[in-house]
């Protein structure tokens, strides 16, 4: 088979993917993945340091799992989640995640002004791929002195 | 390979993959995941009775006890302009709140006195009709509930309540917002709201927060179902009117006025 021009085509094909995945290997290792801080005075007192759910299922799922509960708790007005292993949990952004992923309870928060944008533990992983997520324009997230 | 077998094992090939799916869902776990609050009070449709009279007659006359006890739970802000107000539970003049038992020679007993008015959770609400993207809904136990996540802004549903109970945001309420309950959540910019007779206390057994404020018991709440509840008692006993009621929303607000 006959290619015309064959030399300046496969030059011009390279170098254009060569430019397409530039983004994607010029970042190779330039930013390491977030290490989430988990070390908040409530998960320090908990004997087994579990979430709901396994670690493994909450870092894939924890979205999937946070619309689940919204829908539960405010179209079906069920309010208690009962996880894999049968504990049960009252399914509410801010009053049972933020007991433990922050430093200071949401409900011990009293003025709106004590509130930073983002929550540390969400936000170090959401700042690092890039996600905004708009929970705290109406749930209330406790000012952390992280 | 004959034709015949080619298609043969092609075919048994897609009827593998969309077997996959099939078996997916029966493979997955069923068990219930979701459970109601077991402390959660027993309801089948909600109501209250207010008792403007006792109000008037036994209440400070510038009580306002509810409306704070609802607007401190509920993070409602005070705007502090009559144009962007947001309000739960406020009053307006009678002859406002009932216009049609307005006439030139009102008794002296309720002329221009104020009443306790919020959203009626009508059985056939009007502003449920109207949403278009279904964030006003109305609960199986008749409580008109608003999902902010879905509530886009639109407004239809104010243009459609007859009694103005609902508010929108039109700016970021919270700086607004002197003291934060910080169990209970804000509204953002852009989203309508309104009273939500405290379902989330009733989840946790607790009766809504207007009714435990009022010191002399003006408020009445239960379920219309329950022929022994409270608010069936009191409407049994007494006269009671309810707002607007030609309209044909039908309210689940009752007053007592005289």
């Amino acid at each position: 088979m006959a290619m015309y021009n064959g030399r300046s085509i496969v030059t011009g094909l390279v170098l254009f993917f060569a430019l397409l995945t530039f983004p994607f290997w010029y970042g190779l290792g330039a930013a390491p993945a977030p290490e989430p801080d988990l070390n908040t005075p409530a998960i320090q007192k908990l004997v087994e340091k579990k979430c709901v759910e396994n670690r493994e299922f909450m870092r894939a799922n924890h979205m999937e799992l946070l619309k689940e509960w919204r829908n539960a708790v405010v179209r079906t007005g069920n309010r208690v989640y009962i996880a894999g292993d049968g504990k049960k949990y009252e399914m509410s952004l801010q009053n049972t995640c933020l007991d433990c992923h922050a430093n200071i309870p949401p409900k011990q928060v009293k003025t709106t002004s004590n509130q930073l944008s983002q929550v540390q533990f969400c936000n170090s992983c959401h700042s690092y791929v890039g996600v905004k997520p708009d929970c705290w324009t109406c749930h209330i997230q406790p000012k952390e002195g992280r | 390979m004959q034709r015949r077998s080619f298609i043969k094992i092609g075919g048994f090939c897609a009827l593998g993959l969309g077997a996959l799916p099939v078996a997916r869902v029966f493979a997955g776990s069923n068990q219930t995941k979701y459970a109601a609050n077991p402390e959660a009070l027993p309801g089948k449709q909600w109501a209250m009775v207010v008792d403007m009279q006792k109000c008037w007659e036994e209440g400070e006359p510038d009580c306002t006890d509810c409306i704070l006890a609802c607007h401190q739970t509920h993070n409602v802000p005070d705007i502090g302009s009559v144009k962007e107000e947001i309000k739960w539970v406020w009053t307006e003049p009678f002859e406002n709140t009932f216009p049609e038992q307005k006439h030139a020679y009102l008794a002296e007993s309720v002329k221009g006195k104020p009443v306790l008015v919020f959203c009626n959770h009508c059985a056939n609400p009007s502003c449920v009709r109207v949403c278009p993207t279904k964030a006003t809904y109305k609960r199986s136990d008749g409580i008109i509930m608003m999902d902010y996540h879905r509530c886009i802004g639109c407004r239809y549903c104010m243009a459609a309540c007859p009694f103005g109970a609902r508010s929108f945001n039109f700016r970021d309420p919270r700086p607004f917002i002197k003291e934060v309950n910080g169990a209970f959540p804000t509204r953002e910019k852009g989203v309508v709201e309104k009273c939500n007779l405290c379902e989330e206390r009733l989840a946790a057994g607790l009766v809504p927060a207007c009714v435990e404020a009022c010191k002399h018991n003006a408020l009445v709440f239960g379920d219309l179902d329950d022929p022994e509840s409270a608010v069936r008692k009191v409407l049994r006993a007494r006269y009671t009117i309810q707002r607007k009621p030609d309209l044909g929303t039908k309210p689940k607000i009752y007053y007592i006025v005289s």
